[in-house]
């Protein structure tokens, strides 16, 4: 996989999303949870504000400054016995994780929930060089037993019900019992617990770095990544160039709103950070240690008007509020990054021409602007890529502008002008209800399948403008 | 240890930034507002006692309160509550100051095994911790807010004894809670000024493992343990 999740055409995704209706109560419901839960603990400190405030800044000095941070980062590991190794590109990190396996002759890869190891499509690199890759996660565990793709940055398996997992463990994995979510999460309990213990590298993705000290930090509540770092004997970070903080300090501050923004918790059960090698004496954690820092487009918007864009902390509380993703959910975006952050990011980072339709995904309400952590303007940022695909990129779909061209003829020609003007009354008729078209045939079929269009009006502009210059118009 | 294709990615992220690159000099600026620093402000060590059993309703753990004369007998209380047969604890100084190591000796005579993590038994301690049914350790910062303990992990305090066995014992000092995580991660950051070296591994744990992942539904008890008991010693 890459950041780009399917092939299909956006208008089909969108169907296919709209008539899933297991999936749309799924998404209302963890959306209803999220929120009210964020919501609480926002209302629980009182000064919320400024707490975002504070996020805000600490993220725009840091990536202004990321050059600087990250060479503290990386000395810091390497004095810790780590190997780090800077990738431009998802090719060049792949390569070198791979080079990696093969040097060690590993068989068997246990991975904690990353989404930056999606986005590069490292799984298929590690079963490219005949690595069993094991995702530790429950939700992306489920996923990966049925071949299927996250729906949500923080609850991968949100689409599906507790029937569906319990036919895929019994499928694939023998499991005898019913779908209660506890003897599912028991047996995949007991399954992965296997995994982790026969494997011979452990991957993780990373929520913060701390570059004063060379620290990578993890936010899990099942534990996967305490198993995934502390088991394995060489263990292998990836990280997104630009999830670093300054000092500890600072990752009280994001970890913090991190934590209460995504979930409602204050803090999640485990908050992990691991420094390099095992120390002397340690008998966990693991003997070879490589930090992987991965660019793969996010250099290209650092200098642009989107650099914000690099501020988030991936807590999903656009996603929760977005009214956009609760109709169509995760899939429809046809991204690992779904929702306003998702709109936003993936044209950035996969450019316009597969995902001119995300910057259109959404009613610019602006609840995702309103809610997110580290105060990006993330609806006025799709407004911009909008702008950007009209004006520079002309990338409007071929009837859209077919039609505007046709418009521009047609309204600066007076004679057809007049005529047609007069006849649209009479000619959608057939499709007028109450001076409402609610089911208008060709190019306004797309209009009408969402909203209605008004009827064009008994007396054209005109010829009210003649008889009121006669005295005649009412007013 | 190696750094491979520094400079190349580096003097890139400074292109874009339109400057040349920063080695050094940058100096975090003085933020506008620090509210983490407002929660719990002036508390006393009761009050942020109270506080921490409030929250341990919240994230599924049991608390207790006692003495350093009682705590021994607290102690092999939960153990039994939890089924222990096998159990796994950290060692170190402060399982003789506490009391334990007579405790831990006298538990043999009630079927109970208990292993003190050894640091020149390696691996032999996680096999050992994967089979136990009770994993204990001391605190070494406390969260009030939250409900956290935060171990320092080094030889003698393996990563795995608060995550493999089935239950989780945290012995808490009354004199490390502190409010929130600022204080604990505030410790860090002067000691990794000072030239000392932050530990390979600190893990802030509240109470045991959960997930949300089928259907939004908390399970309690993935990985890490299932069950969770807090036990605050007055030490003062």
């Amino acid at each position: 996989m890459s950041i780009k999740i399917s092939d299909k055409p956006y208008e089909s995704r969108v169907e296919e999303g709209l008539e899933n209706d297991f999936m749309r109560q799924a998404v209302a419901s963890a959306q209803g949870r999220f929120r009210d839960g964020r919501q609480a603990q926002a209302d629980e400190l009182g000064n919320w504000e400024d707490w975002r405030t504070l996020g805000a800044e600490i993220r725009t000095h840091t990536i202004e400054n990321l050059d600087y941070y990250l060479q503290q980062l990386s000395d810091n590991v390497s004095k810790r016995g780590g190997n780090v190794f800077f990738a431009q590109t998802a090719e060049e990190a792949n390569a070198y994780i791979q080079s990696i396996i093969k040097e060690k002759n590993a068989k068997k890869v246990v991975k904690s929930k990353s989404m930056v190891t999606e986005e590069i499509g490292l799984n298929q690199a590690l079963a490219d060089v005949g690595a069993d890759v094991v995702e530790s996660d429950l939700g992306e565990w489920i996923l990966q037993l049925d071949d299927d793709q996250p729906s949500h940055i923080v609850t991968p398996a949100l689409h599906k019900n507790k029937e569906q997992i319990r036919k895929t463990f019994a499928e694939k994995r023998g499991y005898t019992k019913s779908d209660k979510p506890e003897e599912l999460g028991l047996f995949a309990r007991e399954q992965l617990r296997k995994e982790f213990l026969s494997a011979d590298i452990g991957i993780t993705g990373c929520n913060f770095a701390v570059a004063e000290s060379g620290a990578v930090t993890f936010v899990t509540n099942e534990g996967n990544a305490r198993m995934v770092t502390s088991l394995p004997d060489t263990q292998i970070t990836v990280m997104g160039m630009e999830r670093i903080v300054p000092t500890w300090e600072e990752l009280d501050v994001l970890v913090s709103l991190l934590t209460r923004a995504a979930v409602g918790q204050k803090l999640t059960s485990y908050v992990t950070s691991i420094t390099g090698t095992k120390l002397a004496g340690e008998s966990d954690g693991p003997e070879e240690y490589h930090l992987v820092i991965v660019d793969n487009g996010r250099s290209k918007i650092l200098g642009t008007e989107f650099q914000s864009a690099l501020h988030c902390i991936r807590c999903a509380a656009c996603i929760n509020v977005c009214p956009v993703y609760r109709q169509v959910g995760g899939h429809a975006y046809g991204s690992i990054y779904p929702g306003p952050i998702g709109a936003v990011l993936t044209p950035l980072l996969d450019g316009y021409e597969d995902h001119k339709e995300l910057p259109y995904a959404s009613s610019l309400c602006g609840a995702c602007t309103e809610v997110c952590p580290v105060k990006i303007p993330l609806h006025e940022q799709l407004i911009r890529h909008r702008q950007i695909i009209v004006e520079q990129e002309h990338k409007t779909p071929v009837a859209e502008r077919a039609m505007m061209k046709g418009f521009a003829k047609w309204a600066s020609t007076p004679a057809a002008y007049k005529i047609s003007a007069a006849a649209a009354r009479p000619a959608l008729k057939p499709w007028s209800k109450h001076e409402k078209i609610t089911n208008g045939p060709g190019p306004l079929k797309n209009w009408t399948n969402t909203r209605n269009f008004p009827a064009p009006s008994k007396q054209t502009f005109r010829s009210w403008f003649k008889e009121r210059a006669k005295g005649g118009a009412s007013k | 240890m190696t750094i491979a294709n520094r400079d190349r990615f580096l003097d890139n992220l400074a292109a874009n930034l339109g400057r040349n690159r920063r080695t050094e000099g940058v100096e975090r600026p003085k933020w506008s507002v620090q509210p983490q620093y407002d929660v719990f402000a002036g508390y006393s060590p009761d009050q942020l006692v109270d506080e921490l059993e409030k929250i341990c309703t919240v994230i599924h753990t049991d608390l207790k309160q006692t003495n350093q004369a009682e705590l021994p007998e607290i102690l092999k209380e939960t153990i039994t509550s939890y089924g222990g047969k096998q159990v796994v604890a950290a060692s170190g100084n402060r399982n003789k100051q506490y009391g334990l190591d007579v405790l831990y000796d006298s538990l043999a005579k009630d079927g109970v095994h208990v292993h003190l993590w050894n640091e020149t038994k390696g691996k032999e301690n996680q096999v050992v911790a994967e089979k136990a049914d009770v994993g204990i350790t001391f605190s070494d910062v406390t969260l009030a807010e939250s409900g956290t303990v935060v171990l320092f992990h080094d030889q003698y305090n393996g990563r795995s004894i608060s995550l493999l066995p089935r239950t989780y014992i945290a012995i808490i000092p009354k004199s490390t809670i502190v409010a929130r995580m600022t204080q604990a991660t505030k410790q860090i950051h002067e000691a990794a000024v000072a030239g000392h070296d932050v530990s390979s591994c600190v893990s802030f744990i509240t109470g045991p493992s959960n997930s949300a992942d089928i259907e939004m539904k908390l399970i309690v008890g993935v990985h890490g343990p299932v069950k969770a008991t807090y036990i605050v010693v007055e030490d003062a």
